[in-house]
């Protein structure tokens, strides 16, 4: 048995010695906090996205939870243990947790909840290779698996596993349509839900029942769904708002961090990883030759990208595994800006310059509006090598999106989360049995190498960690060098907080996590 | 023809048009590339392919146009405006939850238009050349030309940011504790910077059309028959020539309501503003069709009950308009 109980133990440690040095936290308050878009509905089992996330982390606990240092600490779960053929897990969950109406959370809660999001999340490998969950007594669940699954640690965290009670959503009814989703929810996390208003609020109180003692501090969180980015930073500048995460608009960061009454933290998110690249088609038109790929690579200058057009709110990602993750391998190609390089290598592969000095023309997409100067730069900047760029915008995400998943297009501009382990948000972009049609988001570069699903294969299977991340330098070398897609810079997701706020969230969740031990000074 | 069967004719056309909306909007939706398994895939950061074949077939999305068509149209038939794929809740219901903060703000920047635009018209038309009537001239123009979401965003600027006095957005402050007055007084601090923004372009248009209709009226014969018995100004102006201007006055405010309504869609954007506007919006981004469809038959609904009114309305008073 690999005794995880000392990793537990060392978080615990970790947490409370963290808790000394801060300032002592002080009990009661409401915090006023933004979201940027108002949520389908509350139940992150059912429902992914940061914005069912920031509050579903609130109203659900989840079993493990993770700090910016990607280790995981007990939360429903107060230890756990991996059997030696890494094909067990056994969870001990705390003792006395109750759901918000009073019924105590057991393992068969458990065992439902880990049932209901593999039937029914977007994300299928989460808890693929998942064939049971066994529930010896109500404070012990032990998940049994196929094959060995690296990612259950992640997705046992944050919003990707919500234990909810099956008294309420095993009655039968359609958990994705469950009414108790948005009103009237039961559930186990330290915030009851008081109030949903659709593109108003969401009010939350403290509930006196939570299973981690002393917490939380505060008695209540405002979340205000306020859309607009330039009201957000004026009411963050007037204390209306007193904190909000995901924040990404490089003007409005750079314009709050001058505000003395403001903290604007970059740390977190690593696990959300949202990465943006250049996508390219490997199938279709000239973008399937490497060369022409690698050669545009070369013509690009992605620290220009970060300097001017994110002014420097962000930093460069070389590969499609966020900088923030363990995995991450900074030694590959960076493609840093070379035109002579770029002309000279579509020279050579026979891609000559016409009369009017074009080789030839390719359409570059984009699907939002603040991917627009990106694909905009590309038109004159790719003239350089002789590249003919159209730039062609969608009217909407949906446009985009059908655009890019039926794989009309040459190039475009794409922003992909890693979702925590990169078993969940990373493999789905390179993997060669991932690649369908109308699907937004799965291998639309339709990129194919048996080596890579290969790698993504043995990663994806071991519990070895120094293991994991041989075979994932190997993957991002070799991707580096065929560049189906040409990584760019993470989103610049900031947290800002006004400085009355204290422990503002720093996990590598962002804010998709939970507000417990955030006070008000 | 009576005026029963002139009714009756009315009415049958105002269905025939509806219908004839509902199917021009459904086709126009359906046109558009992509669906709404698109936007609920991009929410979530993406989908399996089975979730995603899940919510077309769920939605009917993979069926025949013809068929979603019809069963849309018998849906509405049956006063079911359908499901809403993206909020999960029945539309009928969502209308009905955002239209009390529309019908707030359209009413109460309509009222302030209608009454400060004829007073700024009527103060222009008493010296058709003076400084007044330069200024009421100039911030019509400004009225009309500033999009409501650059003014709207203007107002902020100034009245939030730099002089903090009234709050960004939204329609009430939660953490406000206090009786029905407190409430009262809340709600109409958050109304006062939309009012004032979607009233600007209408005060515009009003206190032009106040104006020209004044001086219309000023140079008619009856008001120098009151002038030369030696009625004072005021009387004039308030008593005889007003009351004959606003004709015109009330008509175009009566057609301005559908208008009024799609200015309300970027003005409560901008100031999250929770309306009809806000859910509009967010539906169109979403492509969640039944919401955007229940938005527009509702909307054409009214403009079309309305107009029938309207019609009666002028049958009724002025007896010049004859039946047929």
């Amino acid at each position: 048995m690999k005794k995880h109980l000392l990793a537990a133990t060392l978080a615990l440690t970790t947490v409370a010695t963290t808790t000394v040095v801060a300032d002592e936290p002080k009990n009661g308050g409401t915090l006023v906090m933004a979201i940027q878009t108002t949520p389908r509905h509350l139940n992150p089992a059912v429902q992914s996205g940061t914005a069912t996330g920031q509050p579903g982390t609130q109203l659900f606990a989840s079993l493990l939870r993770y700090d910016e240092g990607w280790e995981p600490q007990p939360y429903l779960a107060k230890s756990w243990e991996i059997s030696d053929d890494e094909l067990s897990v056994t969870i001990n969950l705390v003792e006395g947790a109750t759901f918000h109406d009073g019924k105590p959370i057991t393992s068969e809660d458990v065992a439902f909840s880990i049932d209901t999001v593999k039937a029914n999340h977007p994300f299928k490998s989460m808890f693929a290779p998942v064939t049971a969950v066994e529930t010896p007594d109500p404070n012990t669940a032990i998940i049994k698996l196929s094959e060995p699954h690296p990612a259950l640690m992640l997705a046992m965290s944050s919003q990707l596993l919500s234990i909810i009670p099956k008294h309420v959503y095993g009655d039968g009814q359609d958990p994705k349509t469950h009414p108790q989703n948005s009103e009237n929810v039961v559930g186990s996390g330290p915030f009851k839900l008081v109030e949903f208003k659709r593109d108003q609020h969401i009010i939350l109180e403290k509930y006196d029942g939570y299973f981690m003692e002393g917490l939380p501090h505060l008695d209540k969180i405002v979340m205000r769904i306020v859309k607009d980015g330039a009201a957000r930073t004026i009411a963050l500048e007037s204390g209306e708002l007193q904190l909000s995460g995901f924040e990404q608009e490089p003007r409005d960061i750079n314009r709050m961090k001058k505000k003395d009454t403001l903290n604007v933290s970059n740390v977190g998110y690593a696990a959300i990883g949202p990465v943006n690249w250049l996508a390219f088609n490997t199938q279709n038109g000239k973008t399937a030759d490497p060369v022409v790929r690698q050669a545009i690579a070369y013509a690009v200058d992605r620290n220009f990208l970060i300097k001017a057009i994110m002014l420097g709110a962000t930093e460069a990602a070389l590969t499609g595994i966020h900088p923030g993750s363990p995995f991450y391998d900074a030694t590959v190609e960076p493609y840093d800006l070379d035109l002579d390089k770029a002309n000279k290598m579509l020279d050579d592969a026979g891609y000559a310059k016409g009369a009017d000095g074009m080789r030839f023309p390719l359409t570059v997409d984009f699907g939002w509006a603040s991917a627009k100067p990106v694909a905009e730069y590309l038109k004159p900047q790719l003239k350089k090598i002789g590249i003919d760029v159209t730039v062609r915008a969608s009217a909407d995400f949906p446009t985009w999106a059908k655009r890019v998943s039926n794989h009309e297009f040459d190039i475009t501009f794409d922003n992909v989360f890693n979702w925590g382990d990169p078993v969940i948000g990373v493999h789905r972009t390179y993997n060669s049995q991932n690649i369908k049609k109308g699907v937004i988001w799965s291998n639309t570069q339709q990129y194919s190498n048996a080596r890579v699903d290969e790698l993504m294969a043995l990663a994806g299977a071991t519990n070895d960690q120094e293991a994991r991340k041989k075979y994932y330098a190997e993957f991002q070398q070799i991707l580096a060098n065929e560049l189906p897609l040409y990584p760019l810079y993470p989103s610049p997701y900031h947290t800002i907080s006004n400085k009355m706020v204290g422990n503002a969230p720093d996990s590598v969740w962002g804010t998709s996590h939970p507000l417990d031990r955030v006070y008000l000074k | 023809m009576s005026f029963t069967q002139t009714l009756a004719k009315r009415i049958g056309y105002g269905l025939l048009l509806l219908i004839g909306v509902l199917i021009l909007n459904f086709t126009l939706i359906s046109i558009a590339p992509g669906d709404v398994a698109d936007s609920i895939a991009g929410d979530m950061g993406g989908a399996d392919v089975t979730v995603i074949e899940e919510i077309r077939e769920r939605y009917g999305l993979n069926q025949p146009f013809h068929i979603q068509l019809w069963r849309y149209v018998s849906g509405v038939a049956r006063l079911d405006l359908g499901f809403s794929y993206f909020y999960n809740t029945p539309v009928t219901s969502l209308i009905l939850e955002k239209l009390p903060a529309t019908l707030l703000l359209v009413f109460s920047s309509q009222i302030l238009a209608i009454v400060l635009g004829t007073l700024l018209g009527v103060l222009a038309a008493k010296k058709p050349n003076g400084i007044v009537s330069l200024l009421v001239t100039f911030l019509s123009l400004f009225g009309f030309a500033a999009p409501v979401f650059w003014s709207g965003i203007l107002l902020i600027i100034a009245f939030v940011s730099i002089f903090p006095l009234f709050p960004v957005g939204g329609m009430t402050d939660v953490t406000v504790e206090g009786g029905w007055f407190i409430q009262l007084l809340d709600l109409l601090h958050h109304l006062f910077l939309p009012m004032i923004t979607l009233a600007s372009i209408y005060l515009a248009l009003y206190s032009r059309l106040a104006r020209a209709s004044m001086l219309e009226v000023l140079g008619a014969d009856y008001i120098r028959t009151a002038r030369a018995k030696g009625l004072p100004q005021r009387a004039v102006l308030y008593k005889h020539a007003l009351k004959n201007a606003l004709g015109p006055l009330v008509t175009v405010a009566g057609l301005q309501f559908s208008a009024v309504m799609s200015g309300a869609v970027v003005v409560e954007t901008v100031f999250s503003w929770p309306g009809l506007g806000t859910l509009a919006l967010q539906s169109i981004l979403a492509r969640d069709t039944p919401t955007i469809m229940g938005i527009l038959f509702f909307s054409s609904f009214v403009v079309i009950v309305v107009n029938i009114l309207t019609d009666i309305t002028l049958r009724l008073i002025d007896p010049r308009i004859k039946t047929g």
